[in-house]
């Protein structure tokens, strides 16, 4: 039962960081990539500039790392809780993304997507609420 | 929506979710991680880098990648991403028949609700 209730809350706060460092690394690695500007030709000259200007970029470095993180995340929680169970609890992440799009960046927010943002949370509640793992280690 | 559109949202959403349950079985094979101090956590990467199944996953994921660019350079990205939401399901459907994991009742229903609150953020 203590084994139970510690694994449940191993998953809960690596999903917290996985969800995190998800969605702050795709925001901060498009923010970069908009800073550049478009790339109008793939001629092999114009792209290695173009991709030596991004690997000059902190933010986009600052992305990157942040992306490693989460990928280190979720390969440690699946270490022992069901993909069926990460995969539709990290959705939180659409929610968070909405929520700092409208407090932070003060964007609109239709209401069908914040239909979906309450549908997501619904969702995961109700998986949140089955046993993360279903299955022995191999 | 072609059949061209419909077969390339079903190869990006077939392919990306077998990548994903193939790294799950991967990182089941090394088991439960219990201690997260830095060297073990490199030991940990560094062992799942060395098992088939991770790099399995690696290969299919980049398939799910480079259709998806392949397919916004034709279809619009309002019907693309909304209907990536069928993953969920695709998803606990392999992880049911092909990593053994019991999806009860509860979890399919959390996962549905999931998958069309997921396509209406993204309509």
């Amino acid at each position: 039962m203590a084994e139970s209730k510690s694994q449940r809350g191993k998953t809960f706060v690596l999903l917290a960081l996985m969800v995190t460092f998800g969605s702050s690394g795709d925001v901060l690695l498009s923010q970069g990539m908009k800073r550049l500007g478009e790339i109008h030709s793939w001629a092999p000259e114009r792209a290695i500039t173009f991709f030596s200007r991004a690997f000059g970029s902190g933010t986009i470095w600052l992305a990157i790392a942040l992306l490693i993180l989460f990928l280190v995340s979720y390969m440690l929680v699946l270490s022992w809780a069901d993909f069926s169970y990460v995969s539709p609890a990290s959705a939180i992440g659409y929610v968070m993304v909405a929520l700092m799009g409208y407090f932070f960046l003060g964007e609109h927010v239709p209401t069908t997507r914040w239909i979906g943002v309450c549908l997501i949370c619904a969702g995961v509640i109700v998986v949140g609420g089955t046993h993360p793992s279903t299955t022995q280690n191999q | 929506m072609t059949t061209r559109t419909a077969l390339f949202i079903a190869i990006i959403v077939v392919s990306g979710q077998l990548g994903d349950l193939s790294l799950s079985r991967a990182m089941k094979t090394i088991g439960e991680v219990h201690h997260f101090n830095p060297l073990n956590l490199l030991r940990v990467i560094g062992r799942a880098f060395r098992i088939k199944w991770t790099w399995i996953g690696i290969a299919l994921m980049a398939v799910a990648f480079f259709s998806l660019l392949a397919l916004l350079s034709w279809a619009n990205v309002s019907l693309v991403v909304p209907a990536t939401a069928a993953s969920y399901l695709v998803g606990a459907l392999g992880a049911q028949f092909l990593l053994g994991e019991r999806v009860n009742k509860e979890r399919w229903v959390g996962v549905l609700i999931v998958c069309i609150g997921v396509a209406l953020v993204c309509v």
